[in-house]
């Protein structure tokens, strides 16, 4: 065989495993997400949104409690999450610039991000379900808050790195204070990047199961206090979809959708966040 | 016959200045030297002789970084502003300083003059237009601006941005500006409107330009330092420097045989 035929066939059998690779990753997203469609699809309907679970057993009613209860710890999760995050960011990227601790911080909070959810919904489980005697609304929260802050401190911390220094010097040069320089001038320039930051890690909480199972566990009442057991639609579907009735799986299929779109809808927005910022 | 040099007052004054870069590295050797009132100063030399730090000692940007270490004095109005006791929030404001690239804030052309406005505590939105729209004439950049003040900085051109930077120094009314080689980002038409933007600012306040530009140093500047390995090798009238320099080191410069 001569050399060229030889680097032609070497050729040809990367490009096929490549392709086969992305075929095989794809084929499964593509399957996955056309099933949730069409299972969810026709589990779709008003009373869904609108009402609260049936007995068990019986037909008809809805999982306005889980909406409700995910929207909820969601919320308070953010509301927590958010601001310590993007609090401890700037603190890595500006005050502790170029300290050991900022590098400390960094590879600690990298760990964080990796740490496996579940890990984060025993811990919560130990420090806050236990000592209280039981489940509540408000561990649910403090346990995605605590899986989104390593995840909005990094993304901030980057995004305030990749504003160039001479802008913040030519902010110094105009006698502005370094607060001033940093809530003006330095978060305008990264505003795009962080708010992304903030709708990825939204997203990366909504759809977590393992860390509410051991917090706030489920409710198959409506319920808008924080302080007990609540409801949420990822521990509804994991409970639905082990369930022996067939309405109840159909009600997983729909929350599942439900819970994809959001996240899909979050991800997208941040995707065109993005673009907006660099094209 | 010699003309006599009416000196205008001195402004600034640097006595005996040593700069010390991160700890011990010795940038600046004993500087002295003196800045005139409402004229202008060029401080030029070859790349790495200190003058682009001399320029960030006269608003104390220096200490934006740690282990950086004054020792003298420079006296502005006669005040040392190197003592601890400085407040550089206030130096800043009436020392102005202009960078390399243009360094527009990510936000509108009106935004970015204001800002310095709003530093100084001025919120009235008719104040506000007020002082940005005199900032931006006295920029030479109202014209090309006046129809978009309120779309983002970054869509003007490179030498506007330069004067919208100028303008937003200007802004806060300082008394002295310092220009970091402000045309080494420019083409020649942008310098060409520069200069003669430093040309009409000097009736009104001082500056200092650093540049690696010996004509441009001829051109705009009524003194010229020359600066070399952190000395001061020779400061005199600009055509002095030019024409009879006292220094070899300075006429071996601005012949070009090195640097």
């Amino acid at each position: 065989m001569t050399r060229e035929n030889r680097r032609k066939l070497e050729g040809c059998i990367a490009l096929s495993l490549s392709a086969l690779a992305a075929f095989l990753g794809l084929f499964w997203l593509v399957f996955i997400l056309g099933d949730v469609m069409i299972h969810g699809i026709k589990a779709m309907n008003l009373s869904l949104f609108l009402s609260d679970p049936a007995p068990a057993g019986a037909e008809g009613g809805g999982l306005r409690n889980a909406f409700i209860g995910q929207g909820m710890i969601t919320l308070f999760a953010t509301l927590t999450g958010v601001p310590v995050g993007v609090l401890g960011g700037t603190f890595l990227a500006e005050y502790a610039r170029g300290r050991k601790i900022a590098r400390i911080i960094s590879v600690l909070s990298d760990i964080m991000v990796s740490v496996p959810s579940i890990v984060i919904g025993t811990f919560i489980y130990a420090v806050l379900v236990k000592p209280a005697g039981h489940f509540s609304g408000w561990a649910g929260a403090v346990a995605l808050s605590v899986i989104m802050i390593p995840v909005v401190l990094r993304t901030t911390e980057d995004m305030l790195s990749l504003v160039p220094w001479t802008l913040r010097e030519a902010a110094f040069a105009l006698g502005a204070p370094y607060y001033k320089v940093i809530l003006q001038v330095v978060y305008r320039g990264a505003a795009a990047g962080i708010l992304t930051g903030i709708l990825l890690s939204i997203a990366r909480v909504a759809g977590e199961t393992a860390p509410l199972l051991f917090t706030s566990f489920n409710n198959s009442f409506f319920s808008l206090d924080m302080n007990q057991p609540i409801s949420s639609l990822t521990v509804t579907i994991f409970q639905y979809a082990m369930g022996p009735y067939e309405n109840w799986h159909a009600q997983a299929w729909a929350a599942s959708l439900v819970i994809t779109v959001f996240i899909l809808i979050l991800t997208i927005a941040g995707r065109l966040i993005i673009q907006w910022r660099y094209r | 016959m010699e003309i006599p040099i009416v000196a205008n007052p001195i402004e600034i004054e640097v006595k005996d200045l040593n700069f010390y870069y991160s700890g011990n590295i010795h940038i600046l050797k004993k500087i002295n030297l003196s800045v005139y009132k409402n004229g202008v100063t060029a401080l030029i030399g070859p790349s790495g002789c200190g003058k682009t730090t001399l320029l960030r000692c006269f608003n104390r940007m220096h200490d934006l970084y740690p282990k950086n270490r004054y020792e003298g004095e420079i006296l502005f109005q006669n005040e040392d502003i190197l003592l601890n006791a400085t407040d550089l929030i206030t130096l800043r404001s009436r020392i102005g300083m202009v960078f390399q690239k243009p360094t527009p804030f990510p936000m509108s052309i009106f935004d970015n003059i204001a800002y310095g406005l709003k530093l100084k505590g001025i919120r009235k939105r008719s104040d506000l237009s007020e002082g940005v729209e005199k900032a931006l004439v006295h920029a030479a950049l109202w014209d090309e601006v006046k129809d978009k003040l309120h779309v983002s900085a970054y869509n003007l051109s490179g030498g506007q941005q330069q004067r919208l930077v100028i303008a937003r120094a200007l802004a806060v009314n300082p008394e002295a500006l310092l220009f970091d080689e402000p045309t080494s980002a420019l083409d020649p038409l942008s310098t060409a409107k520069i200069e003669e933007l430093t040309f009409n600012l000097k009736k009104e306040i001082t500056i200092i330009i650093v540049t690696h530009n010996m004509q441009q140093a001829a051109r705009v500047a009524d003194w010229t330092g020359v600066l070399m390995l952190g000395e001061l090798v020779e400061f005199n009238k600009t055509d002095k420097i030019f024409t009879a320099p006292s220094e070899k080191l300075t006429e071996d410069y601005i012949t070009g045989r090195f640097g």
